[in-house]
């Protein structure tokens, strides 16, 4: 087979299995497991021999045109760079793993047949996405993964939570979407094409007359999926879903999808400034932002979406220091440590019965439960803080050296002020970064306190995968750098000293900081207000527990992202700002004031009009054919004789008018 | 243009040229015996729709009959006169008072013989009445019968046009008389107890009203 | 003859019919009505056949053909209509047309007595009043 034909089947498999699950799921319920396993692992192959065919040689570009749409062609095009070969890898790899995952994490979920079928459309969207060398196809992919988010999200839509989040999820990405579309519309009238490649030409021959526009509107669509300040309201409060759904969408899908769109277009990117400048401002706020929110969240799903969006913004700074390869880079092996990171906290929410980290700081030895989660956790924090030798080391270190040599001037393509930016900020972020993890760390696993309660061994498929993905987070970094550039622009990604020492630096300080304030919190152990609601079903499955626990999560502490533990590094670490840290800095609070309560009022206003305008003038339209009504029925007696009489009346009449007419008179 | 012209221009041609010497009001014997049986029928019908005494109704209905018999006469229609008084006034008259009796209808006068109708009913049927003449009139005015010679309706006459011409609707006309005839008797039986008590006390209400 | 007269008394007794027929609430009256508007109906045929049968020169009589026809069809009427009374008059205890109102809007379907709780009764009557004009 060709590598065009294999690269087609590789989104086309999980979307003929989702297509079986969602019409065999209820009939057969034999086969829904491996319909949901199998096509994605068949497309995971299908996609590393592409990727190792490809080779990061020449891309592979083939387009064919199904009909004439009008003006501007739509083409079903595949565009395969070094990018995409290597995205769709990582894709496959967390989508295979997930989907392994939740045999085992939705074991008795009586969903669990669309469930499947959804993860499958999502990978299949996204897989799309990264192929897709023609922007119309690729946003059928990027809406499809839209409106899959919202329903994985809300899967637990029992809770008003997931409810709540999945509708946030939808509106606030559909939001991004708009502009989006229209900017999309914008390029193709400038660039004449919706191809990736005719669009590119255009950049380069200079035939994009409104850069910084166009970059702007495709900039709001990317920071809705993307999750970039402001529009990553939706991310934390999508915690509500699955953890495997979380994984997805975080470490390799929906989220990625941003990142790599401006990837692919970054040359139109790099023609405005101004949209360079935009960018990187967005991706210091996000990353700082993030960071420290996610050192007061409770909920340890909430820490880990926090720190995702952090993480995008070293990707979108990359960008915005026009190195794509670096950001690519990170996005790989943020997927692989972040992929594990949702997945092991799945296995502790499993295991504590709760997902809140106040109340898994008093629980001894959770470790010893699940001794694979607590090692390969471990290992992807150690990546996430960026300590070498973990690949999450030299992904950052890629992105800061990135932005050094944008600040050193060695590079005309970004700002010197964008250079400026990322890389203080990524500084900051990395010593906040570090803070966290070990925040994390410490809580989940060294707690004092009553035993943690045993509910027997994790099944096989969870554990097993979070190994798997313990390979790539461990090793992905130190021998990838090397060999990506080939694949990549050729950018060199290896560490540059200055930066290694200093991003290294910080994050060791960061660590060492959080653990002293950790010992020196716990001397409050004896005083401890007892915490804690753990789900009342531990024995069901993970999916069952999980849902409990983001139920009782707001009875318990009154809310859903702060607990008030005194015991709490974070709460002395950031002082005044905790509170606000954990609320989201009250963006939602800003949002609802801002853009809530004008539309509720707004629609109030409209319904009032509608109720009380409108109305009024179609109940009087109303009442006259009533009164006729009611009169007309009056003369409905059943009296016989007044029909008749009525009706010979009528034909006197009839006839008169008919003898006046033929006589002419 | 009257209508008189409409309809009296179809008469025009075949219409004898005695009839135009004659004027409208120029009565001759037969016309005033006809015009007086003729208000006698009339005072008749209208009594028997306006009297308050239901057995009278059906009696004064006789008498209107009677007279239309004898309108047919003047007109020389014989047999029709002669069925006619066999038909309706021996026979149909008979079978509305036995209607009346075992409805138990009052013998008197009853206060409620009009329905509430009326005042409507009057209204339509004068201007029923008014327009009718009105055409009427206006379209014969000057049509002339001639009553002379061999008479148009005498038996011999009527029975060669009816088995001559009309033996298929007379054979048809049978079958009608004999599903009326299953038919009434169908109707009438259905409650066959009810019937008997009701016919016995229909007789005790008579007798005993008079 | 003119043919006016007898025209002009046959649309008056039709009239006269029709009155009844719209005006009498029993409903045996109404059925003397409906032979009174027969009546004039065949008035009508007879004189117009004299009139013609001497005008014409062909003549099948057919006035006076469908005059029997009438009386025939007129007798048969009869009959099936005094049936029909009197077993509404066994079912409803009534021969009154303006109480079988069962078409009404708004009607219950119930018994003989429906004219007790029938609020478009014009002149409601009680049950004595009714014994008192049968006396």
């Amino acid at each position: 087979m060709t590598t065009t034909t294999l690269a087609v089947l590789v989104p086309l498999l999980p979307f003929l299995g989702a297509l079986a699950g969602l019409l065999l799921g209820r009939t057969v319920p034999g086969l829904v497991r491996p319909l949901a396993v199998l096509p994605t692992l068949a497309s995971l192959a299908l996609a590393a021999t592409v990727a190792w065919r490809q080779g990061g040689g020449q891309a592979v570009d083939t387009a064919t045109e199904l009909t004439p749409t009008g003006s501007v062609p739509i083409e079903l095009a595949l565009y395969i760079d070094g990018f995409a070969a290597l995205t769709a890898v990582l894709v496959t790899v967390v989508a295979a793993c997930v989907q392994i995952y939740s045999t085992g994490y939705l074991r008795d979920d009586p969903r669990y047949p669309s469930y499947a079928a959804l993860v499958s459309l999502f990978t299949s969207a996204m897989l799309l996405v990264v192929y897709s060398g023609d922007l119309m196809v690729l946003l059928v992919g990027w809406e499809v993964m839209g409106i899959c988010s919202y329903f994985l999200v809300g899967h637990y839509w029992e809770t008003p939570e997931a409810r709540a989040a999945s509708l946030k999820a939808f509106l606030v990405t559909k939001l991004g979407d708009v502009p989006f579309l229209i900017g999309l519309f914008a390029l193709a009238t400038d660039a004449g094409s919706f191809r990736v490649t005719r669009i590119l030409a255009a950049v380069a021959n200079g035939g994009i007359e409104h850069p910084t526009l166009i970059a702007l509107l495709l900039l709001a669509g990317v920071a809705g999926k993307s999750a970039q300040f402001p529009l990553h309201t939706w991310l934390p409060d999508a915690m509500a879903g699955p953890t495997p759904v979380s994984a997805l969408i975080h470490a390799a899908t929906m989220v990625a999808a941003g990142v790599y769109f401006i990837a692919r277009l970054l040359p139109l990117f790099e023609a405005s400034q101004a949209a360079m400048t935009v960018l990187a401002v967005m991706a210091a706020v996000t990353m700082t932002g993030s960071a420290l929110a996610a050192l007061a969240q409770d909920d340890i799903k909430r820490v880990l979406a926090y720190s995702t969006i952090g993480q995008l913004g070293y990707m979108t700074g990359a960008l915005a220091v026009a190195d794509r390869g670096a950001a690519v880079f990170h996005l790989l092996s943020h997927g692989a440590f972040k992929a594990l990171l949702f997945l092991a906290a799945g296995v502790i929410i499993h295991a504590a019965g709760t997902n809140s980290l106040a109340t898994m700081s008093r629980m001894g030895h959770l470790r010893d439960r699940v001794p694979d989660a607590y090692w390969t956790m471990t290992v992807a924090l150690l990546a996430l803080a960026a300590i070498p030798p973990f690949s999450g080391f030299f992904s950052k270190e890629a992105v800061l050296g990135a932005a050094e040599h944008v600040v050193t001037g060695h590079t005309g393509h970004a700002p010197a002020a964008a250079g400026w930016i990322v890389l203080l900020a990524g500084l900051v972020t990395a010593l906040l970064t570090a803070a966290y993890a070990m925040r994390l760390w410490l809580l989940a696993f060294r707690g004092y306190g009553a035993e943690a309660p045993d509910h027997g061994r994790q099944p096989l498929t969870m554990t097993t995968v979070l190994w798997v993905l313990a390979v790539p987070s461990l090793a992905l970094g130190g021998l990838a750098f090397r060999v990506l550039p080939d694949w990549f622009d050729g950018h060199d990604l290896t560490p540059t000293p200055t930066t290694s020492v200093l991003g290294t630096g910080v994050a060791l300080v960061g660590g060492i900081i959080t653990y002293a304030t950790w010992r020196h919190t716990t001397a409050h152990a004896a005083a401890r207000v007892p915490l804690g609601a753990v789900a009342a079903h531990p024995e069901g499955d993970a999916g069952l527990v999980e849902a409990e626990a983001i139920a009782t999560h707001e009875p318990a502490y009154g809310d859903i992202a702060y607990a008030p533990d005194p015991s709490d590094p974070g709460r002395l670490l950031l002082g005044p700002l905790h509170r606000p840290a954990a609320a989201g800095f009250h963006l939602d609070a800003l949002y609802t004031a801002l853009f809530v309560r004008p539309v509720r009022a707004g629609a109030s206003l409209v319904r009032f009009l509608d109720r009380e305008v409108v109305d009024t003038y179609v109940r009087g339209a109303g009442t006259l054919p009533r009164w006729l009504g009611a009169a007309v029925r009056r003369a409905q007696t059943g009296n016989l004789q007044t029909y008749v009489s009525v009706l010979l009346a009528g034909t006197v009449v009839l006839a008169v008018a008919a003898v006046l007419v033929a006589t002419g008179a | 243009m009257t209508p008189a012209a409409t309809l009296g221009g179809l008469a025009a041609g075949t219409v004898n040229l005695a009839a135009e010497s004659r004027g409208f009001l120029s009565p001759t014997g037969v016309e005033i015996a006809f015009l007086l049986v003729g208000l006698v029928t009339f005072g008749a019908a209208v009594i028997t729709v306006t009297t308050r005494q239901l057995v009278h109704a059906a009696l004064w209905l006789v008498v209107a009959l009677g007279g239309l018999a004898v309108e047919y006469l003047l007109l020389t229609a014989e047999f029709i006169a002669w069925v006619q008084v066999l038909v309706y006034v021996g026979s149909v008259v008979v079978l509305l008072l036995f209607g009346l009796m075992l409805t138990r209808a009052p013998i008197g006068r009853s206060p409620d013989a009009d329905s509430g109708n009326r005042r409507v009913a009057l209204a339509v049927a004068v201007a029923a009445a008014a327009a009718l003449v009105w055409v009427v009139v206006d379209a014969f005015r000057t049509t002339w019968i001639d009553l002379d010679g061999a008479p148009a309706g005498s038996t011999e006459v009527t029975g060669a046009s009816l088995f001559q011409h009309w033996v298929l609707p007379f054979e048809a006309l049978s079958v009608l008389l004999l599903a009326a005839l299953v038919g009434a008797i169908v109707l009438s039986r259905k409650a066959k107890a009810d019937a008997a008590s009701g016919a016995t006390d229909a007789r005790r209400d008579t007798e005993g009203a008079r | 003859m003119h043919l006016a007269y007898p025209a002009v008394l046959s649309a008056l007794l039709f009239c006269t019919g029709l009155y009844g027929v719209l005006a009498r609430r029993n409903a045996i009256l109404v059925l003397m009505s409906v032979e009174l508007m027969l009546n004039a109906v065949n008035l009508n045929l007879v004189a117009f056949d004299v009139w013609l049968s001497r005008t014409a020169e062909e003549t099948l009589h057919s006035g006076q053909a469908l005059t029997l026809f009438t009386i025939a069809i007129a007798a048969a009427e009869i009959g099936i209509g005094l049936a029909i009374v009197l077993a509404v008059y066994r079912n409803r205890g009534t021969s009154d047309i303006d109480k079988l109102r069962d078409t009404a809007e708004g009607h219950e379907p119930d018994g003989p007595d429906s004219d007790a709780t029938g609020r478009e009764t014009p002149v409601p009557r009680t049950a004595g009043e009714k014994a008192e004009a049968t006396a």
